[in-house]
């Protein structure tokens, strides 16, 4: 078949910092333009919603964070698996990678939340089972990132990483399930989390333009820091200092 | 196997033994920590009574963290925790042994120590009974959940601080079903759900962290 392209082949760092470097503009590219038209589609084009006036448009960034800050943690704890038990260098360099995104779209979650829920409930933060599950999410991105980097050794600090990922991938759905039940003993907040029950086309329009626009930041960005880890740990590597004599010749 | 897991369990008490000052300290500072609540909240024995699951759940977490950062340490800086890998017997029995050590120094003692700080706080007898059998199905998580991070931190310059931020959002579970009993008592409810879930919880971790703990002493020791 034609398109039978060996995907291990990227496995390779220098072959993946080549592949990405190519990819990482179209990225960028494809992430300014779906979150342009994304954001006017959110903020001109949807209508105005009944209950919750203009408030309720911070759903257009909201939404697409909180998804992202899940699926990249099970990214990262995937990645950062493959890498541990095949001894992949790439895979755990990626996971490496996915931490500091997904920690980022975890508080941006957090944070446009804390904006949305002062008009709509009338409070920063209410300990609901969401927005606490969030937070230990932030929790367990720290905890990884401080862990991996706290070690010296790379190896160490990749397995270990991946380690801690995987009992924290774990831990999420009962972490989550306890939460909730927690609240519901609690009924503290008693503010109802459900949203609008049907949305404009408009309204999902965007949101999912918005969703793609994330998920391209995400790839651009993650490949990006992946180069950058790509070219410190192989620094060693002929193709690596062929490199920067290519680097050093151009700027003389 | 077995041989192993005594020689192990009872050297770390004999361990304890010697030096039974520090062996204290985590018993010493869980009881300095709650005192400190009605301090800080106020002496009215209604809102003390409220909180005081809350609060002693949370110091004997805080305790065993604390306490927890040198299950490891000593060995592997005498090079002996290497040794008792290199015996082939496995990292699990090890791993089983030093948390069954761990909770028999500080987790017992947090348990039993717990009605005394409950009365403090101005606990009714039921809510007494409640909160020590909850901390008693609740410790040894927080034991093997701790062990997790303890192996992992092996060696690091900041291990107690890390050792905090990776377990305690572990112990989110614990903690909730742990008070949430108390308070189902105090609610005039019968608090056996809270006990089932704390026991699934407890098999769960005891089934899943020893080979994580052996795992990640193998990733440290390399």
């Amino acid at each position: 078949m034609a398109g039978s392209i060996r995907w291990y082949r990227f496995s390779a760092p220098s072959r993946f910092y080549g592949l990405a470097g190519a990819v990482v503009p179209w990225l960028w590219t494809a992430a300014a333009v779906l979150a342009a038209a994304g954001l006017y589609m959110g903020f001109f084009v949807a209508p105005t919603d009944a209950q919750q006036g203009d408030a309720y448009r911070i759903i257009f960034i909201h939404v697409p964070a909180a998804w992202m800050s899940m699926v990249i943690y099970l990214a990262m704890a995937g990645w950062a698996a493959i890498g541990w038990a095949f001894n992949a260098r790439m895979a755990s360099m990626l996971a490496r990678a996915l931490a500091p995104t997904g920690a980022l779209f975890t508080f941006v979650a957090l944070w446009t939340g804390a904006l949305w829920g002062k008009p709509a409930w009338g409070t920063w933060w209410v300990w609901d089972a969401r927005l606490t599950s969030e937070l230990i999410l932030l929790f367990l991105y720290l905890g990884y990132i401080a862990l991996t980097q706290a070690i010296d050794d790379l190896r160490r600090a990749d397995k270990a990483g991946a380690l801690l990922a995987i009992v924290g991938a774990v831990n999420v759905p009962i972490i989550y399930f306890s939460v909730r039940w927690w609240n519901t003993l609690h009924q503290g907040a008693s503010i109802s989390m459900t949203a609008a029950p049907k949305m404009a086309s408009t309204m999902l329009m965007a949101l999912l333009l918005m969703t793609f626009a994330c998920w391209s930041y995400a790839f651009a960005v993650v490949f990006m820091r992946a180069r950058a880890i790509v070219l410190e740990r192989e620094s060693h590597t002929d193709w690596v200092r062929e490199l920067s004599r290519v680097s050093e010749g151009l700027t003389r | 196997m077995r041989a192993v897991f005594w020689a192990i369990y009872l050297r770390d008490l004999r361990l304890a033994m010697r030096r039974h000052v520090e062996a204290l300290l985590p018993i010493v500072f869980f009881v300095v920590a709650v005192s400190l609540f009605p301090l800080g909240v106020g002496p009215e024995p209604q809102t003390l009574r409220q909180m005081a699951p809350g609060i002693v759940w949370t110091c004997a977490l805080l305790a065993s963290m604390l306490s927890v950062t040198n299950l490891y340490a000593g060995d592997h800086a005498d090079g002996s925790l290497e040794q008792m890998l290199l015996t082939g017997q496995g990292g699990l029995v090890i791993a089983v042994a030093k948390a069954a050590a761990h909770w028999t120094l500080t987790g017992l003692p947090l348990v039993l120590a717990a009605p005394l700080l409950g009365l403090l706080l101005g606990l009714d007898g039921e809510s007494l009974g409640v909160l020590t059998l909850s901390l008693l199905l609740g410790t040894p998580v927080l034991s093997l959940l701790g062990s997790v991070g303890a192996a992992l931190t092996l060696g690091l310059r900041s291990a107690g601080a890390l050792i905090t931020l990776l377990v305690l959002p572990l112990t989110i579970p614990a903690l909730i079903f742990g008070t949430g009993a108390v308070a189902a008592v105090q609610g005039g409810q019968s608090p056996n759900a809270h006990y089932s879930i704390l026991g699934a919880l407890l098999i769960f971790t005891a089934l899943t962290a020893p080979p994580a703990i052996a795992a990640a002493l193998r990733i440290s020791l390399e």
